[in-house]
């Protein structure tokens, strides 16, 4: 690890003017990804500004019948809130498919959101990688576009002949799965003042700009995450497909959503995880499911929809039949009974 | 942002001084000077002379350094000293009873199950058991409580008898 300088700001004005004054700074909240890239070199700043001691480490009702997420809450002390359980339980349920009790007791919902991809080129600074080479951290490419992607995107990366930009990269969040699916807002304050962010908008896909997980602007801080009125507490299920049963990266994650009227689907939501830069969401596959009874006959023009335009690299080909499987498994199981994780 | 990042020209301009740091370490109040980048891990194993808990990936991924943070089970690998002055931080070398020195139920449960072979994994184990009895969300089944465990992996082996001496010590406690 580098030597960097350490501060505790006393406010969030502070972290502002102290994070927009130098590109080389850092957020710390819970560290369990931050602190794992610093060791392997990937990141590399100049200062670290720890900011558990300011004031977003609750969660609370809002005005609207929504719940509002402090950014400094635990991913544990989130799944696990009783409000969260009740209104929320896919949220609740796709936060404990992720990572391991030690971990979830450390890392926050704010950090969460900025977790880096697990793709191992990006890992090593000796391999081409367009994220990293940015930053003069290693040459630029995309080793993986060409090398071993198993666990690579299948949908909106960017795959340029000259490999000036290219970038196959995953997002790797759970939480942010379900988030999306729920219509989650990002609040954020920066040297420009507040401002709210769908999560829809929130990550974003690599195109010209790999280097870019999201469209937060230099400064800004992550304050909370709001949670609108809509739960879909009676239909959901999050399907987390992966290497092992526990405590690994999904290949494929998908979390649904449903509203039912009867037999019959009243509103739809689909997320997709491991597939793309970020949680993939189209609302015109959504809106093929409503009015609808659920069948696999029904759902396969639904998965259709959602998985248009992908495509493999060579090893993680797989992943479009996969992802195809898992939408119409998960849909399926949303409307029958009350899905946990599997 | 794109041009400043020179290896050379990210090195901080003045190498930062150690810094007074004073932790809360098995019920005592311990004082060291610490560089920000020291990890808890390396302050207890290093500074602090607690070698019990162990180093393994140093990444998050086996456990082995689990200890105990206000009561809650963490990778001190992946968390820095200094962030912890107002904590109070829990080793399997402050399980046991200080006025008496018997075990913590968990570690005798260990022993008397057999629950290792070679025993590097075993702090960060017990730790991670401790850890979970305190969160309240398992129930004495073997399912749960692997999946609850996850993030202690044992290479040796022992989980069948990791589970037996985490259920006998539950069915105690009922």
């Amino acid at each position: 690890m580098n030597p960097f300088a350490y501060s505790r700001p006393a406010s969030l004005a502070d972290t502002v003017n102290e994070l927009a004054g130098s590109s080389r700074s850092r957020i710390i909240a819970g560290g369990t990804n931050l602190i794992d890239l610093m060791k392997e070199n990937v990141e590399r700043p100049a200062q670290l500004i720890d900011i558990n001691r300011l004031p977003f480490s609750t969660i609370d009702e809002l005005p609207d019948g929504g719940l509002r997420l402090g950014a400094l809450v635990t991913n544990a002390d989130t799944a696990y809130h009783p409000l969260v359980e009740q209104r929320y339980p896919l949220l609740s349920q796709t936060i404990l498919a992720g990572a391991s009790p030690q971990l979830r007791n450390m890392a926050t919902n704010g950090g969460n959101l900025f977790q880096r991809t697990r793709c191992y080129y990006f890992y090593d600074t000796s391999m081409p990688c367009n994220k990293r080479a940015a930053t003069n951290n290693g040459p630029g490419g995309c080793a993986a576009y060409g090398g071993y992607n198993r666990i690579h995107a299948i949908l909106g990366t960017t795959d340029d002949t000259n490999g000036q930009s290219s970038c196959v990269a995953t997002y790797p969040s759970d939480m942010a799965v379900a988030l999306t699916a729920l219509d989650a807002v990002v609040q954020v304050t920066g040297p420009n003042g507040d401002r709210s962010i769908p999560m829809a908008d929130f990550h974003r896909l690599p195109g010209a700009e790999p280097w870019r997980d999201n469209t937060t602007q230099p400064g800004e801080v992550v304050t909370a995450i709001d949670l609108p009125t809509r739960g879909f507490p009676d239909h959901y299920t999050y399907i987390k497909v992966r290497d092992r049963s526990s405590y690994a990266f999904a290949l494929v994650s998908v979390a649904v959503g449903l509203e039912m009227d009867g037999d019959v689907v009243r509103d739809a939501r689909i997320a997709l995880g491991g597939v793309a830069h970020k949680p993939w969401r189209k609302s015109e596959a959504e809106q093929l499911l409503i009015g609808k009874t659920l069948s696999p006959e029904t759902i396969r023009p639904v998965a259709d929809a959602l998985l248009a335009g992908a495509r493999g690299y060579g090893h993680n080909d797989f992943k479009i039949e996969l992802a195809h499987r898992a939408i119409i498994r998960a849909v399926l199981k949303s409307g029958l009974d009350n899905g946990a994780v599997e | 942002m794109l041009t400043e990042t020179l290896p050379v020209a990210n090195a901080p301009d003045a190498l930062p001084a150690t810094r007074p740091i004073e932790l809360t370490i098995n019920g005592k109040k311990r004082q060291f000077r610490l560089a920000p980048w020291t990890t808890l891990l390396d302050a207890l194993r290093e500074y602090a002379n607690l070698t019990g808990t162990k180093k393994g990936c140093d990444h998050g991924q086996c456990g082995a350094c689990t200890v105990l943070i206000d009561g809650k089970r963490v990778n001190a690998c992946l968390t820095l000293a200094v962030m912890h002055e107002d904590h109070t931080i829990t080793t399997i070398e402050g399980l046991a009873d200080s006025a008496t020195g018997q075990f913590h139920p968990l570690q005798q449960a260990f022993i008397d199950h057999d629950a290792f072979q070679c025993g590097y994994c075993t702090p960060g184990q017990i730790c991670s058991a401790v850890g979970m009895l305190n969160e309240g969300k398992v129930e004495n089944k073997a399912d749960q409580i692997r999946e609850l465990m996850s993030g202690n992996l044992c290479r040796c082996g022992a989980y069948p008898h990791i589970v037996d001496a985490i259920q006998e010590v539950m069915n105690k406690d009922r």
